[in-house]
């Protein structure tokens, strides 16, 4: 009786298209969003929000920007983390050495990638499956060849760039807090946008394509086109989300920040939130995100394991993350997203058993 | 010339490792339509384990005891990650599989320890040159011993009966099931050629780079050996390995030096990616025919 599609009478087209059509999903969107502006940055320490919140939305974004790709439009991608660098490093240079103003600069960063994410979405054309997978680890180390070899990009040693001090029309963004509301008012509207996105003509295209590409060529959906926008789209949200955790999170742009590593934890959100979900890009990335630091401060303490020593620790780590993606797997496969649907039906009939 | 026949051939010995990681990858995703991505972790793990058994026994029964350690691993792989995700689509066992990587290199680690080791086998590295090729007997032992075991590998695969009713449950699953091959089993004895193909693979490769952590990023080596070749074949795995090999050895000496060096990390991938546009399936992949 919580959850109620009832009572709900869709009387004007703008109601039958509202991107929230039931009234407990847009209270809810509501509080959270109530929540994230207005409740976290006060309630918060300095060190949730630098490093727990940013990273959290930043690495939401990009798990979104691949859930685009492989969620909706079908394109597995493991080079994801290359796209992020692209926007990092393009932003820093548009906004570091050329002082173009900082928004800007961001959604430059995003553009960047873009354009690069459609080059290397050119084989997503003639290759499926998981020889697209792999082709697309050419991009993770081309990237990455790039930077650091190309001493116009990467600037510095070993391919380092520092991050300037932010500001925006001379309003400086230096404590923890103005970093929050920076990543919060780029976040929010992206992933409005993206909602929208995957519910309307681009979205269904891309479902069409992902469920069967032979098909949907043949009822008019030119793959060229919508592969190519698939692989722009979700490169532009990794761009705008790599060049955020550079600026607000990292402090300075290095290739180790976007390495292989990164690509996976990318998809393994993007698996474990729930896959052609935009809800599941949140709980994937809170999920990978908080995972490290929950083994590292509760679960060792736990255990009574902090007294080992520390290369043994990171094994530890490694094997309850391990451990857990693949128990998550076998007992939630659809991702957290599912669960948040069967949460949804129990609501439905609460208090009654059926 | 003989500088061009040099850099082949070395090329070529070093691609036959590729194969051999390759052969794993292909090994498995053939039996199981597993996208084993532990495969390079499974080397380091077999590599770490043979260090540690050396340090107490002789090599030959290291090897065996390696090898029964790599078995292990197979039947626990199969018995715990895989049989629950049974029927699940491929990306879900794709992402098993990294998790998996995560797994076994901290239990590796765990047990034996984060530090390089260096690996000595006892093979004498000696160079020599024919008609002014330089060459290591080294290379051309893991070159003949990778060789006899592509060799014993086709030889299991075509005549003995395991080895055919592997390739009933490789072509299809039920088929296979409804005529009485026990697929779980048959998914662990292939996990387990896959361990042994790993050690090999990681005995190559250690005792040249020594045992560590990055004994693992072979397999990133082997991926684009792999789709090259076309991903559920042997031969494929073998002759792409060495094209790879000899291609990117080739492009770092003669075409490096105009880009800035470096260019192997990426190389194969690019060769890959040239051929797959005109070959979408490899060399020898099955080519899958969509109708609607």
């Amino acid at each position: 009786m919580l959850y109620r599609e009832c009572g709900n009478y869709k009387d004007t087209y703008a109601r039958d298209m509202a991107i929230f059509p039931i009234p407990f999903d847009r209270w809810g969107l509501g509080v959270m969003l109530v929540l994230a502006f207005l409740v976290i940055p006060y309630v918060a320490s300095n060190y949730w929000l630098s490093s727990i919140m940013i990273p959290f939305y930043c690495f939401s974004l990009a798990a979104l920007g691949l859930n685009f790709l492989t969620g909706y439009a079908g394109q597995v991608s493991i080079g994801h983390a290359a796209f992020m660098a692209v926007g990092a490093y393009a932003s820093l240079i548009l906004y570091g050495r050329y002082g173009i103003p900082l928004l800007p600069s961001i959604l430059g960063g995003g553009i960047v990638s873009a354009a690069v994410g459609s080059v290397f979405g050119i084989p997503s054309l003639r290759i499926k499956g998981f020889y697209l997978a792999v082709s697309t680890l050419a991009a993770q180390f081309i990237i990455e060849w790039v930077l650091t070899h190309w001493k116009w990009v990467s600037g510095g040693v070993f391919g380092t760039v520092d991050a300037p001090d932010l500001q925006i029309f001379g309003w400086i963004i230096d404590t923890p807090v103005k970093k929050y509301y920076l990543v919060l008012c780029i976040v929010v509207p992206l992933v409005l946008f993206g909602k929208n996105l995957v519910r309307g003509q681009l979205g269904r295209n891309w479902q069409a394509i992902r469920d069967m590409d032979v098909a949907a060529e043949i009822i008019g959906v030119s793959l060229f086109r919508y592969k190519l926008i698939a692989f722009a789209v979700s490169s532009f949200y990794a761009g705008v989300a790599g060049s955020m955790i550079t600026l607000a999170y990292y402090g300075a742009a290095n290739i180790e920040e976007f390495n292989l590593l990164v690509s996976f934890q990318i998809l393994g959100m993007i698996i474990i939130g729930g896959m052609g979900t935009v809800l599941g890009s949140f709980f994937g990335a809170g999920f990978m995100v908080l995972l490290p630091i929950f083994i590292n401060q509760t679960l060792l303490a736990l255990l009574g394991l902090e007294t080992v020593p520390s290369d043994l620790r990171a094994n530890i780590e490694l094997i309850i993350f391990g451990g857990l993606i693949v128990f998550f797997l076998i007992v939630e496969p659809y991702g957290m997203a599912r669960l948040w649907h069967t949460i949804k039906d129990k609501m439905r009939l609460w208090p009654f058993p059926y | 010339m003989a500088f061009f026949l040099e850099v082949l051939f070395n090329g070529l010995l070093v691609g036959i490792m590729y194969s051999l990681v390759a052969l794993g990858f292909a090994l498995i995703y053939k039996a199981s339509d597993v996208f084993n991505f532990a495969q390079g972790d499974m080397s380091l793990f077999a590599g770490l384990a043979l260090v540690g058994f050396l340090t107490v026994m002789p090599l030959w029964l290291a090897l065996i005891c390696t090898i029964g350690v790599m078995t292990i691993l197979a039947y626990g792989t199969v018995f715990i990650v895989f049989r629950p995700l049974v029927a699940r689509p491929p990306l879900i066992l794709f992402m098993a599989a990294i998790g998996l990587s995560f797994l076994v290199q901290g239990i590796g680690q765990s047990i034996w320890g984060t530090q390089p080791k260096g690996l000595f086998l006892g093979i004498p590295e000696i160079t020599f040159d024919i008609k002014e090729v330089f060459l290591n007997t080294f290379d051309l032992t893991f070159g003949g011993v990778a060789g006899v075991l592509v060799v014993g590998l086709v030889l299991f695969f075509q005549k003995t009966r395991t080895g055919r009713a592997l390739r009933a449950v490789a072509d299809d699953h039920e088929a296979a099931l409804s005529v009485g091959i026990p697929l779980l089993r048959a998914w662990a004895v292939t996990w387990m050629i896959a361990g042994i193909v790993a050690t090999v693979a990681g005995v190559a490769w250690g005792s040249r780079l020594g045992v560590q952590f990055s004994l693992s990023l072979i397999a990133y080596k082997a991926l684009p050996v792999l789709i090259l070749g076309g991903i559920d074949s042997i031969t494929g795995a073998i002759l792409a390995g060495l094209v790879v090999g000899a291609g990117e050895n080739l492009a770092e000496v003669f075409l490096g030096p105009y880009v800035g060096g470096g260019i192997q990390t990426f190389f194969p991938y690019l060769l890959a990616l040239l051929f797959l546009w005109f070959r979408p399936y490899g060399m020898f992949g099955k080519e899958i025919i969509e109708r609607v």
